[in-house]
């Protein structure tokens, strides 16, 4: 008997405590952000959609090798010796023709192997988020240039 | 209704010219309408309002997109599940499947004609008004059985089946917290029940007869609870056990009508409390003086009411149903009981002295 | 274990067993965690037989980690266990460091420990917040991510990831945590302590709560130990068994905390409100690492020298075990020399957790079955990888 109105108590007590606690936060200012209208800002590692300063590329194929998922696709054939493709802003000289630098983003998983090994530090990742498109195809991201004859 | 026809009738002599039961059914049509509309709209509003209500006590905003801290909300919604395709399982009992909606809309709605806004702002005052709520909405179980069964979905059939022993179990302690307010007025007319409590608060029926009165209406509130299945006695519907319950298979404006009905049943718990245990229409303090405001305190607290409804939804976890029994046979029902004891007890003591 | 189609025919042998009904629950249900399918067979509301079925989320983990290089595991293994991604690539990495005998710079092992702990913290949250929505409590959910989502930012900002970070690396961890970063972990749990309060009161010792956990989905500690369930599942048995004390790894062994187990304060030792309690209990104790961690970290590199070169272990076989937010997770690695891993097993707390699940949720009822699920906190990508 004693038992039973002890329970009914509890439940009573700690339903009213609970409530308590909710009273409480409806008077706290909201946590939220209202998202289309107010954006986080993104710290400086934030690992977003990924970006290469083609002109930077040497085609050394690092990044390619160091993908789990194999997303990066690098074609680079070898300038003849007699041609001199410049260098990139830290240098290097070139020797590769870049012509097929493509990004494949629906399969990228986002864990940054591929900016590590980078000597030029041309493919990075950017703090860009929202790439919501209308055709899988637009997320294949070609940085080569087309039609440069270099 | 009739009183009030006849009375047209007497004061614009034109109206003579119709027949009397067309005049009738002409103003029974008119009144179901404009509480039909009420109604509506105020669940509407308390869609919106359990959405802020949960938002903010979760550290959110809720809706904020649809007009102004989202206050058209519910509309923008009523218009997406009105456009959406109305979807009927191949397999479900359509008869059944499609009616049975409607019968818990039906249920929820038709109870409404007997609520007193306030003395005179009354569909009709029924001699068994209380009586006749319980039996109304007693018609939601059959629905929600309906729809459970004629979904085909084993979710849905749990669901029903809970709901079904919900229901009745706590039928009982409802009835007899009840009737802690009906002894003290004598009368089952909610007009009446009101009238009994009239001259302040202190002659509310919540705190007449202590402490009978306001365990009884405790009693009452949380066993209305569990009849309009919300937590912490929402197990037919409960989303992590049973997906949806009985409206697992519903869509479109078909899931809105269950939609409408929930929200239209608190209401209704909420004005029963007001009528039975908080005055009904009257204000606190003076209510000769506020009489003017009687329609507005009334739906007032009945809004109260439906709001600390929202606050415990947010606050609380569901019971099982084996404890969910437990709590009507073994908690609320003794009590219930208790207090009817307790109240005729005062009652004789009272008139005795 | 029954397959499906058995009990199926079962049903069909048995005609017109009208009182016993064949309930499939899940791979899409609101509380399965994921993708769990579990086949109830009922009478009423009672289970008799609760079957589960795994495998929907089966990503070959293994056979990939066999086909990648040693770094390139990392990405891989944090997601198996998505709620616990630090911890998860932190038993990988000591196996690799293990194998390749590579001394882990100070600094570096105090930026995993303290990471570590936070990703406990988080997970943990997570258990209590959808372990509230499955009893059917909506606001400790949304409260307890509000708090997550600062453990979020912090990962966020170290790593650049706010849930899968790849983050500790072979031979340290990827950067340096940012300026600043130690002094805000130390405002988050300045913050965070008097929570763990709040939680208590909104949902712990809410008496429904405790009536829908206590006495429910009973686990014995010998039961709990033949089926090598561990992790807090295990300590809600009773037993104070706690890898970080009994078998430290990394730096564990410099910090001060208690094991909290399951007492059966409520009903009985091993049930779901005990099991429940180890891990609020937990979070605590994670804060209490922390701040020694914060106190103690000194300055210096993160990645040890071998970390930089190619990752390249010698011949050779090693095994570690850690322990997540969800129990002792072990690395069982082959090395042949080469770049690749030859084979890498992985042992999983929650696939162990789910393996006792038939045992305690006979009997109980349908909504039990729910707060048996929920109470194992099982991560679906851990159980089938």
């Amino acid at each position: 008997m004693k038992a039973y109105f002890q329970n009914i108590f509890e439940a009573v007590r700690s339903i009213l405590i609970g409530m308590k606690v909710t009273w409480r936060h409806l008077f706290t200012k909201p946590v939220t952000l209202q998202y289309p209208h107010e954006k986080l800002d993104y710290p400086e590692r934030t690992r977003g959609m990924l970006f290469c300063k083609i002109e930077d590329c040497i085609g050394c194929l690092q990044c390619a090798r160091a993908c789990p998922v194999n997303c990066i696709y690098i074609d680079a054939p070898k300038a003849p010796k007699e041609v001199d493709l410049g260098v990139t802003s830290d240098g290097t000289k070139k020797r590769l023709y870049v012509t097929q630098f493509d990004i494949d983003m629906t399969l990228c998983c986002y864990c940054g192997l591929c900016t590590e090994p980078c000597p030029t530090e041309c493919l990075i990742m950017t703090e860009a988020y929202e790439y919501t498109v209308y055709d899988r195809s637009d997320l294949l991201l070609r940085f080569a240039k087309k039609g440069v004859s270099y | 209704m009739r009183n009030f026809v006849d009375q047209l009738v007497n004061n614009y002599e034109f109206l003579e010219t119709f027949p009397r039961p067309l005049l009738y059914l002409i103003a029974m049509v008119a009144a179901s309408a404009i509480i039909l509309g009420f109604i509506a709209i105020l669940v509407m509003f308390f869609v919106w309002l359990e959405r802020k209500v949960a938002g903010h006590m979760q550290d959110r905003y809720g809706p904020m997109e649809v007009g102004r801290h989202g206050w058209l909300q519910s509309i923008a919604d009523g218009i997406k599940l009105f456009l959406k395709e109305d979807i009927i399982p191949a397999l479900a009992d359509k008869p059944l499947f499609v009616i049975a909606p409607i019968i818990v809309f039906v249920g929820a709605f038709s109870a409404f004609v007997v609520v007193p806004f306030s003395e005179n702002l009354i569909v009709a005052d029924l001699n068994i008004g209380i009586f006749y709520i319980l039996a109304v909405s007693s018609l939601t179980v059959i629905g929600i059985i309906m729809a459970g069964w004629s979904s085909n979905n084993k979710w849905a059939l749990y669901g029903a089946m809970r709901s079904a022993a919900q229901i009745i179990s706590y039928e009982i302690p409802v009835g007899i917290a009840l009737l802690a307010a009906v002894l003290p007025a004598g009368s089952l007319s909610m007009r009446d029940i009101v009238l009994a409590q009239s001259g302040g608060f202190w002659n509310w029926f919540i705190f007449r007869n202590p402490p009978f009165g306001f365990v009884a209406c405790i009693i009452y509130f949380v066993a209305a609870l569990a009849e309009v299945n919300r937590t912490p006695f929402d197990i037919p519907e409960a989303e992590s056990e049973l997906v949806a319950g009985y409206h697992t298979e519903y869509s479109g404006m078909r899931f809105a009508f269950f939609f409408l009905a929930e929200y239209a049943n608190m209401f209704l718990v909420g004005t029963i409390v007001t009528t039975l245990f908080l005055g009904g229409w009257e204000f606190p303090i003076f209510p000769s003086a506020f009489a003017f405001l009687n329609p507005i305190i009334f739906v007032l607290k009945g809004i109260a009411l439906v709001f600390v409804m929202m606050w415990l939804r947010w606050t609380l976890p569901r019971l099982r149903v084996d404890q969910l029994m437990y709590v009507s046979w073994k908690v609320l029902l003794p009590f219930a009981f208790a207090c009817l004891f307790g109240v005729s007890a005062w009652m004789l003591l009272l008139h005795s002295a | 274990m029954l397959e499906t189609a058995d009990l199926l025919k079962e049903g069909i042998k048995e005609e017109l067993k009208s009182d016993e009904m064949l309930l499939n629950m899940g791979p899409q249900h609101p509380s399965t965690h994921g993708v769990l399918r579990l086949v109830l067979r009922t009478d009423g509301e009672v289970v008799k037989e609760a079957v589960p079925h795994i495998g929907y989320l089966h990503r070959c983990f293994e056979k990939h980690a066999e086909n990648v290089t040693y770094p390139q595991v990392i990405p891989y293994t944090d997601r198996m266990d998505y709620v616990g991604s630090m911890n998860n690539a932190l038993g990988y990495v000591i196996a690799v460091e293990k194998l390749m005998g590579i001394k882990v710079p100070e600094r570096a092992e105090y930026i995993r420990v303290i990471v570590a702990e936070l990703n406990r913290i988080a997970s943990h949250l997570l258990a209590f917040g959808t372990y509230g929505l499955d009893i059917g409590a909506f606001t400790p959910f949304m409260h307890a991510f509000r708090d997550r989502e600062k453990i979020l930012d912090l990962f966020e900002e170290a790593s650049g990831a706010r849930l899968l970070y790849n983050y500790p690396r072979i031979g340290g961890v990827a950067k340096d945590v940012p300026p600043g970063w130690l002094e805000k972990t130390r405002a988050f749990i300045d913050y965070f302590k008097p929570k763990i309060k709040e939680y208590n009161d909104l949902l712990t010792f809410n008496k429904i709560f405790i009536e829908r956990t206590a006495n429910v989905g009973v686990l014995p500690l010998d039961l709990a130990i033949s089926y090598g369930v561990t992790g807090p599942n295990l300590r809600g048995s009773g037993m104070k068994w706690d890898l970080r004390r009994n078998d430290p790894y990394s730096i564990y062994d410099r910090f001060e905390f208690d094991i909290p187990v399951g007492t059966g304060e409520m009903g009985t030792v091993g049930d779901c409100w005990d099991r429940y309690w180890v891990r609020i209990r937990e979070m605590g104790e994670s804060i209490k690492i922390i701040r020694q961690a914060l106190d103690q970290i000194p300055a210096g590199e993160v990645m040890a020298p071998e970390g930089l070169k190619a990752i390249k272990p010698p011949k050779g076989e090693v095994y570690v075990r850690t322990e997540t937010p969800r129990g002792e997770l072990g690395y069982y690695l082959i090395s042949d020399g080469s770049q690749q891993p030859y084979r890498l097993k992985v042992r999983s707390p929650c696939f162990t957790a789910m393996s006792v699940f038939h045992e305690i949720a006979r009997g109980g009822m349908i909504a039990d079955m729910v707060a048996i699920v929920g109470s194992l906190d099982i991560v679906l990508g851990e159980i089938d990888r």
